[in-house]
């Protein structure tokens, strides 16, 4: 796998995105009501070749953060380029096309396909939308697509139905690489699966991360779900990310107290160390991103918090190369 | 095909490997539908009925309209002479009957029509309601309901709007007074105009047409919301989302991902509104504003017979039974229908 470094060419970069969701009342005359703040402001670079981890508790915006990136939601504000092109700026035919460099592998192995196609059919909607080959050709390439994930060829006229989850999320990722992206979101492609199959989705998108040389971003929501697939990480909490970088750097040297609470609830493979492991419990619950407080949003339940943090957002910055954190007292 | 284990009952998933078959949804909603009795019964009903409509000059003795005084109210199977000493006395299949010779399977009306053919003829009008009124409700409600749900915003909240009001206001007695103006307008012979070319296309559809378009207009507006609501169910399902992600267009979002997966469970909603139509043409024509005389609809039959409940009774219910017989058949069926495609709504009403 190609380490992220200073040097590699940057494939996608997002700067200040926010999605936020009006919430509305009243049916004859819709007025809004508030604003779900589902996504608030998020920065990052995505370097060719490397797997970007993104991380957080369930609900604080991962998966709106994936689909903003990749246009299936139209952000509220900020930009996403790939390669140099502003994608926010693009509309109709021309997204439609661009939409072959980058890909999604959804999360619910049951819900992203189809039940009234065929496997062929599902692997081949790609191929036929931007009219590559004729049917004869489709049909070979969904037979090496589907050889490719590890899925007997000779099952392409069965449907979604009579497979495994596991076998059904690999049917995902054939289709996701039928158009030979670049990038690709994966959004908890294995959290809902069994514990005894995450590992062979994982490998399989890592051998074809190394056959390919994509790109990913892929979403988690606990560190260790990453902890060997990504270069670097991204922490997030409540809409922001708090916390990136290197994955070592991350694990070794956590900053902000929000990354420390999560790896502390990581159980560590060495005894010796994991007997001195002590656990952060954070107190409270997540706020709701439709109220978040003011100043940090991570000041309600933050163990080091401080006067400032009720008042003002901390700044993004970068502590050491390529390690940023938000948080006044790092 | 392999053979089913005996211990399966309906709804329990079918084993895969023991069967080693390639079975798309449909096949197994088939075999779950061929396991319930009732609606088979109803299916095989309903065909036989559809059958009947196409062959009924072939399967009845008498015309619909042919009347004979002579004969009026005659009892169930009198003058069933056909024997072999009357033989030549009495032709079965029309020409020519002798009176006191006529063979009335389920007796006659007042008028002295055979019942019998009356009834089978009565089939035309109930299923053309059927068929016309699912058809123009699918239609209309397919096409508004999934614009509406797809597109969302003004447009959805234009349609639905209107669709709320025609749910307020009582349409049977607008569609009562309708046919009663127009019914009107034709006593007077107008022949111009607007109301002249429907009444003429009216009269050329045996009064058929205002119940049709009343059928239709108060029939789309549920299968509108019911649409609606289908395609909100599934527009943010991932496989949506995940057309969109490889730049599927929005018509063939619609076409291909949409419509296949609701439009099952709206036809299923519609054979179930079927008895509704067939009772609401009874009604309207119960009350005289239905189809025109000769025609037979069983509504009008049993408004002829009704009267005489208590001395002939089989004027009422040779139409009764079978309007009863075939609304069960298309409930059993659809219900049947339901159970099959859709094992999370068996059981409910
Ligand atoms: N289409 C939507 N409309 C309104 N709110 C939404 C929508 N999608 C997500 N949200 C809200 O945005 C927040 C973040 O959701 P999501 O991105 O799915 O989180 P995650 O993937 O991290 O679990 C949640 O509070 C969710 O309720
Ligand atoms: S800014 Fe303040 S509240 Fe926020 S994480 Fe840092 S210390 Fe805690
Ligand atoms: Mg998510």
């Amino acid at each position: 796998m190609s380490k992220a470094n200073g040097s590699s060419k940057v494939l996608v970069r997002v700067e200040n995105l926010k999605k936020h969701f009006p919430i509305t009342r009243g049916i004859l005359f819709r007025r809004q009501v508030g604003t779900v703040r589902a996504v608030d402001g998020i920065n990052m670079t995505i370097h060719e070749g490397e797997t970007l981890g993104l991380v957080g508790e369930s609900g604080c915006g991962k998966s709106t953060t994936g689909r903003s990136i990749l246009q299936l939601h139209r952000p509220t504000s900020g930009k996403v380029y790939y390669e140099d092109r502003d994608l926010t700026e693009m509309e109709g035919d021309e997204l439609r096309r661009a939409r072959r460099n980058f890909q999604m592998i959804f999360q619910d192995p049951y819900a992203s396909l189809n039940p009234r196609m065929t496997v062929e059919q599902i692997i081949a909607e790609p191929l036929e939308v931007h009219s590559i080959g004729n049917r004869k050709e489709r049909h070979e390439r969904v037979k090496d697509l589907m050889g490719l994930v590890g899925l007997n060829p000779s099952l392409n006229n069965r449907y979604p139905h009579e497979f495994s989850g596991g076998q059904r999320q690999r049917i995902g990722v054939a289709r996701a690489l039928a158009l030979q992206p670049k990038f690709i979101v994966c959004d908890e492609p294995i959290s809902a699966l069994d514990v005894s199959i995450q590992a062979q989705v994982v490998n399989l998108l890592e051998e074809l991360q190394e056959k390919f040389g994509l790109t990913y971003l892929f979403i988690a929501h606990d560190l260790s779900m990453v902890r060997h697939i990504a270069d670097r990480t991204a922490v997030m909490y409540l809409g922001k990310i708090v916390e990136l970088a290197e994955r070592q750097e991350l694990y070794n040297n956590p900053l902000h107290p929000y990354t420390q609470a999560l790896l502390s609830a990581v159980p560590i493979p060495d005894p010796l160390k994991e007997r001195k492991r002590q656990r952060i419990i954070l107190k409270g619950d997540v706020p709701s991103p439709a109220h978040p407080p003011t100043g940090c949003n991570f000041n309600p339940r933050c163990p080091l918090a401080i006067d400032i943090c009720r008042q003002e957002d901390p700044e993004w910055r970068e502590i050491t190369p390529g390690h940023w954190v938000a948080c006044h007292v790092v | 095909m392999t053979a089913q284990p005996a211990s399966r009952k309906p709804g329990q998933p079918v084993d895969l490997i023991a069967e080693n078959k390639v079975r798309s949804p449909f096949d197994n909603a088939w075999r779950e539908f061929r396991r319930n009795r009732l609606a088979i019964v109803g299916a095989v009903i309903v065909i036989l009925t559809v059958v009947a409509a196409f062959v009924a000059p072939i399967i009845t003795p008498y015309d619909y309209y042919t009347q004979n005084t002579r004969e009026s109210r005659a009892k169930p199977l009198t003058g069933y002479n056909i024997s072999e000493t009357h033989a030549e006395e009495c032709t079965w299949y029309g020409t020519p009957l002798e009176w006191g010779c006529a063979i009335y399977l389920t007796g006659s009306d007042a008028l002295g029509r055979d019942l019998y053919s009356r009834m089978i003829y009565g089939t035309r009008v109930s299923l053309a309601v059927a068929f016309v009124g699912s058809t123009v409700a699918l239609a209309v409600g397919i096409v508004l309901g999934t614009i509406s749900g797809y597109f969302g915003g003004r447009v959805d909240n234009l349609i639905m709007r209107v669709v709320d009001f025609l749910y307020a206001i009582p349409l049977l007695p607008i569609i009562i007074l309708m046919q009663v103006y127009f019914q009107a307008l034709g006593r007077q012979g107008v022949t111009e105009g607007i109301a002249g070319s429907l009444l003429r296309l009216n009269q050329s559809m045996g009064g058929l047409l205002f119940l049709f378009i009343a059928i239709g207009v108060l029939n789309w507006i549920g299968m509108a919301r019911l649409a609606r609501g289908q395609v909100l169910a599934y527009k943010h399902k991932e496989f949506i989302e995940a057309a969109e992600s490889v730049g599927s267009s929005q018509s063939r979002i619609i076409f291909k991902h949409l419509l296949p997966n609701i439009f099952g469970p709206l036809l299923i909603a519609e054979t179930l509104a079927i008895p509704a139509y067939i009772f609401t043409e009874a009604i309207l024509s119960f009350i005289g504003l239905g189809v025109n005389p000769p025609i037979p609809s069983w509504g009008s039959m049993i408004n002829d017979g009704y009267a005489g409940i208590r001395s002939n009774s089989h004027l009422v219910l040779v139409p009764g039974i079978a309007l009863t017989m075939l609304t069960l058949a298309f409930n059993f069926m659809g219900d049947g229908l339901r159970d099959a495609f859709d094992p999370k709504m068996r059981g409910r009403a």
